[in-house]
């Protein structure tokens, strides 16, 4: 992706048909294809090679713990939301080599390192997502070169994200776990894509935010919008706003979480809590992972793997004394703080997006939005006149 | 020890196998893993293996993995002659970590049981229970499953060989899906999967062929079984009879597993 242009956006037209070309043009700029597909009752991203296996005819139904996608034979490509995956794993991958070797004498020889990703073309990013690509590249040090200095930056990453071309789809209809509009990174992409649609009915308004983006729309079958197409798709992004499912209130989150450390609801929380580690695991954001060892039996070759972990597992804190968090209630209470707060110190931004799908996907159906209005419901002290944390330089 | 004892000089560290009561499968798990079974013999000398080979050599062995758990009288005294023998010993899989099936005879009638099943039933001799080996003798490890992961008990031999600690997770099932992104049955399809509560280990097995998982690896470190029969009597229409039934079919008698079962069952009779 190339530098992003926030001033000019050029506006198009492409017809539902036009979205056949665009993915064959990625193709032959040899791009790998990923997209929203139907796999087993659930929206995923995954490789496609042609616009057929982009998921329609499905429409998705969400709550607390519970999914269901649903068969509408009138339904179009991206008429659904976000699935149990996000873009995440094409960055940084569930289960990555990061190094082998074999002993020769007294030495470590290197036999490979990390593989090389694919040139990825992501279409049908979600803003929700898109802003959580852009914090993960806070994480892994991708783009901002303060963020590169203060974090350790991943080569595999890095890489992806620099061949990547992002296509954002706006939402026109957000599911009831939904609360990007809370969390200010939707329904309508603002900026760090490549190219970003708003589906129409008929067809997509489709807008540029770089040059790679304007260079796939100089080779498509597209025309200007009529006044009247531009104004529908604004009306259906701002009609999503109203129909968002959810509502976060981000208002010093840092000093609630502070000043609700022994609230009881956290021992209520935990009471529900299985630190299954699913909301981590689903969560776009979410960035942690362990490295393990393993030897051949044959020869004296070994190989070093990187796995997504997550702080919820009782053995991933687990030092000489035991585990740094022992507890569900400890654990449940750290991520949260930290998503939605101490994130804030750490990358200067939210790690939450409002996508909900720590909602949707914990088994049990535990909600971070409603665990956030039980402490602000509960305070003693009116912080509303307070600088916001960001804006006190706490920003390590 | 009986059997044709033929004396061999090696350097290379003894490895036995033994079977209690138990299917054989998790013996067929070490000699399936088709791809690596020389690595395993050329880096081991399989001295006890009754089910692979004839050829017995005689104790000490530097490792034993036993399968089986300890159901007769004849079973709870050579438990302790294996354990004498090895310097160290690894159960594997649900019956020699937790009981096995066997283990739902603890809840019943033996003596009921046998009259059902056989038409001598005097001939037998059986214990009332069914437990697991380090119920009885110090287990060095404990290799979950069943059966156990191939890739898994590699991965504990290698370890043992190298001097490392086995990267054998604790916890669960949910976290192998997700890696493997595979669809949430639980969630997307309503299925009633002890996933949130069974250790992982299995790769996601029962998931990635889109059924629920049925908890063969047993509770995971910390498991809130509580909070996931919430969700399964309650929205999932399970009774307390199929909490029960799930919890007990194949690590029943292991801890929390166990205790979350007697709670079913007393609901269920309430």
């Amino acid at each position: 992706m190339t530098g992003v242009d926030q001033g000019v956006q050029d506006v198009w037209f492409l017809s539902m048909q036009g979205l056949g070309h665009m993915v064959s043009t990625l193709r032959d700029k040899m791009y790998t294809v990923v997209a929203p597909t139907a796999r087993d009752g659930v929206i995923t991203f995954a490789e496609i090679d042609s616009v057929d296996q982009i998921a329609a005819g499905v429409r998705d139904e969400m709550g607390p713990g519970k999914y269901r996608l649903i068969d509408d034979p009138l339904s179009r490509p991206f008429n659904y939301v976000v699935g149990q995956d996000s873009p995440k794993r094409f960055f940084f991958p569930p289960k990555l080599e990061l190094v082998s070797m074999h002993i020769e004498g007294k030495r470590f020889v290197l036999d490979s390192t990390a593989p090389k990703p694919p040139k990825l073309a992501i279409l049908g990013v979600r803003p929700c997502d898109l802003a959580a690509i852009h914090v993960q590249d806070r994480v892994f040090g991708y783009g901002d070169q303060a963020t590169a200095e203060r974090c350790e930056t991943d080569s595999y990453y890095n890489l992806a994200r620099k061949q990547s071309l992002l296509i954002a789809v706006n939402c026109t209809q957000p599911s009831s776990t939904c609360f990007c509009d809370s969390m200010g990174t939707g329904p309508r992409a603002k900026q760090g894509f490549d190219l970003s649609m708003t589906e129409l009915g008929g067809g997509f308004i489709l807008r540029a935010g770089s040059d790679d983006g304007r260079a796939i729309v100089s080779e498509l079958p597209v025309r200007e919008p009529s006044p009247s197409e531009v104004e529908l798709g604004q009306l259906k992004i701002d009609q999503a706003i109203e129909r968002m499912g959810r509502h976060l209130d981000t208002d010093h989150l840092m000093e609630l979480f502070d000043e609700q450390i022994d609230h009881p609801s956290w021992d209520e929380v935990a009471k529900r809590c299985m630190s299954c580690s699913n909301c981590t695991m689903v969560c776009p954001t979410c960035f942690c992972s362990t490295v393990s060892d393993s030897n051949d039996l044959a020869t004296d070759a070994a190989t070093r793997t990187r796995h997504w972990e997550s702080c919820f597992t009782h053995q991933f804190s687990y030092t000489t004394a035991g585990p740094v968090r022992g507890s569900t209630r400890a654990r449940y209470r750290h991520w949260m703080r930290h998503k939605l707060g101490t994130w804030w110190h750490q990358f200067d931004s939210s790690g939450c997006v409002g996508c909900g799908r720590c909602i949707t996907w914990c088994p049990v159906g535990i909600d971070i939005t409603e665990q956030a209005h039980r402490l602000r419901h509960d305070r003693n002290t009116d912080h509303s006149q307070d600088e916001p944390i960001r804006e006190r330089g706490l920003m390590v | 020890m009986s059997g044709i004892t033929i004396p061999v000089q090696t350097d290379k560290p003894k490895l036995a196998v033994y079977k209690f009561s138990s299917c054989d499968g998790c013996q067929l798990t070490l000699l399936n893993l088709e791809d690596h079974i020389l690595d395993i013999a050329g880096a081991v000398e399989i001295s006890f293996f009754l089910e692979a080979r004839r050829r017995v050599l005689p104790p000490p062995y530097d490792i034993g993995l036993i399968e089986g758990s300890i159901s007769t009288p004849e079973e709870e005294e050579r438990v302790h002659q294996v354990r004498r023998d090895c310097k160290y010993l690894i159960a594997i899989g649900a019956c020699a970590t937790s009981g096995g099936i066997q283990s739902l005879r603890n809840w019943a009638n033996v003596k009921e049981y046998a009259d059902l099943v056989y038409p001598s039933p005097e001939y037998l001799k059986t214990l009332e229970t069914s437990t697991p080996v380090a119920a009885h003798v110090f287990v060095d490890f404990e290799l979950r499953g069943c059966p156990i992961n191939g890739d898994q008990l590699l991965e504990v031999i290698s370890a043992l060989l190298a001097g490392r600690k086995p990267n054998i997770p604790s916890y669960s099932v949910c976290m192998e899906c997700k890696r493997k992104g595979l669809p949430c049955v639980l969630v997307s399809k309503g299925e009633p999967c002890l996933g949130p509560i069974t250790q992982a280990g299995c790769d996601a097995l029962c998931p990635g062929c889109s059924r629920a998982c049925y908890g063969c690896f047993g509770p995971m470190g910390q498991p809130n079984i509580n909070a996931l029969g919430g969700k399964l009597t309650g929205e999932l229409k399970q009774s307390n009879r199929d909490m029960k039934r799930m919890l007990r079919t194949f690590n029943g008698y292991l801890e929390p597993f166990k205790q979350a079962s007697d709670y079913y069952e007393r609901l269920e009779k309430e």
